[in-house]
């Protein structure tokens, strides 16, 4: 490993990770293997059920895996705790406590750590009244205040399950940008998990896609949307070996086709750079098309990763 | 402070939005050499966007030479850029060629695909800079 990539630091890798929750039930999570490095903001998408939320309790040190291995900053993720924040998806709070009592927990729960007037100004944001109650907010104004503790513990790594989903369109664009503004002056690593793409796309530099419990795509967004073309023709799809077609329609009299392109694209297929949006959905209405990992996206070998 | 916009709809990528408008402002005159950019914070907080997306502009206004980073202060702009006045004779060119296109029987759609064509030919060579 490079001085650089010692410096850049890994946020989270996975190895073989799986998850099953009671006997009956098939796996949650199975044989995830990824690495983010730190110091990206990160997208996990993928459709309901997909095991979105299964990834982020276990990187939280919330729940512990069935299989496999998980590191997070460096150990595991029940020791990093002081160094992580993590907002699940129901934004659980102590009703009966006011905001105020909900910030002042906050900061006795993080001594040394807490920045009292940035979570104090992402609440006044939201014109609330301290002396409110929790039980008396409304959805997207306990996701207000739950992002509120989670900025301001300053933890390395943010760890938010569908943090936007019932936020108003002003609201989210405030705390996006407060997000942002946060990694951008901290190198906070974040993470992300939505299955609303138009959502994230502007705000993350990097992706996992998860789909039936596994990591469909991982890597940079830029790198993963160069890694495919979009083409037309009026061959057929069989015609495009060798190239990995990942998914593949008929249009009119020829074929549209998302794939990954090894060697040149021949004549007679008009070639497009596919969006973010195109990405994903061919990957989720092909499940079988096989997994991609960028390099650095990829976990290191056993060998290389430290005891 | 300079203040971008940014139009998800547009289809044209973010940090290319960001190229665009900077050098729009200074066409216009609202940025002039000396004047600082807002810091990627700033950027970012006001748009949510990456902090990423910023640097990536900025580093394309640096190579064109137009901004320059100044280690520790932030990045100012080195140069203006010069537009085409209102009544300049370019203009008058122009508008003498769109008449004698309309006269030809060509549509808006006709025509501004036709200018956008020739736009794409002639400055091809400046890639995603333009």
């Amino acid at each position: 490993m490079t001085a650089t990539a010692a410096a850049a630091g890994t946020a989270i890798e996975a190895a073989a990770l799986g998850k099953t929750y009671g006997r009956r039930r098939g796996p949650a999570l199975d044989d995830c293997s990824f690495r983010l490095p730190a110091g990206r903001i990160c997208a996990v998408v993928g459709p309901n059920g997909a095991g979105k939320s299964t990834l982020l309790a276990l990187a939280a040190g919330l729940a512990r895996p069935t299989a496999g291995r998980l590191t997070v900053l460096g150990g595991a993720p029940a020791a990093a705790r002081a160094r992580l924040a993590y907002v699940a998806q129901e934004k659980p709070l102590h009703p009966q406590l006011s905001i105020a009592d909900t910030l002042r927990l906050g900061a006795e729960l993080n001594p040394g750590r807490w920045d009292a007037a940035l979570a104090q100004q992402v609440v006044e944001e939201g014109e609330l009244d301290l002396s409110v109650h929790v039980r008396a907010l409304s959805g997207g104004q306990r996701t207000r205040v739950a992002l509120a503790l989670a900025l301001g513990k300053r933890a390395e790594l943010l760890l938010l399950d569908e943090p936007m989903a019932d936020l108003d369109p002003l609201a989210r664009h405030q705390l996006m940008g407060t997000l942002m503004a946060q990694a951008a002056e901290h190198g906070t690593t974040v993470v992300m998990s939505s299955h609303i793409v138009g959502e994230l796309a502007d705000a993350c530099d990097h992706l996992l896609l998860v789909a039936g419990g596994r990591v469909r795509l991982g890597g940079p967004i830029d790198e993963l949307v160069a890694a495919h073309t979009l083409v037309t023709g009026r061959g057929s799809a069989a015609e495009l070996a060798p190239h990995t077609v990942v998914e593949s329609r008929a249009t009119g009299r020829g074929t549209t086709a998302l794939i990954r392109p090894a060697g040149a694209i021949a004549a007679g297929w008009e070639a497009q750079e596919p969006s973010l949006e195109d990405l994903l959905l061919a990957h989720l209405r092909s499940p079988g098309a096989p997994a991609l990992l960028t390099p650095e996206a990829a976990p290191r070998a056993e060998s290389e990763v430290p005891a | 402070m300079f203040a971008y916009r940014i139009d998800r709809r547009s289809g044209v990528a973010t940090y290319v939005q960001l190229v665009q408008q900077t050098k729009q402002a200074l066409r216009l005159g609202l940025l002039e050499p000396g004047d600082k950019l807002p810091t990627a914070r700033e950027v970012v907080e006001a748009t949510a966007i990456n902090p990423n997306t910023v640097l990536k502009a900025y580093r394309e206004l640096e190579r064109e030479g137009l901004v320059e980073a100044r280690r520790g202060l932030g990045t100012f702009v080195t140069r203006s850029l010069g537009s085409a006045p209102a009544d300049s004779p370019l203009r008058g060119e122009l508008s003498r060629w769109t008449e004698r296109a309309r006269a030809a029987g060509l549509e808006r759609g006709d025509v501004e695909a036709l200018f956008a064509a020739v736009l794409e030919e002639q400055f091809r060579s400046e890639g995603d800079s333009a």
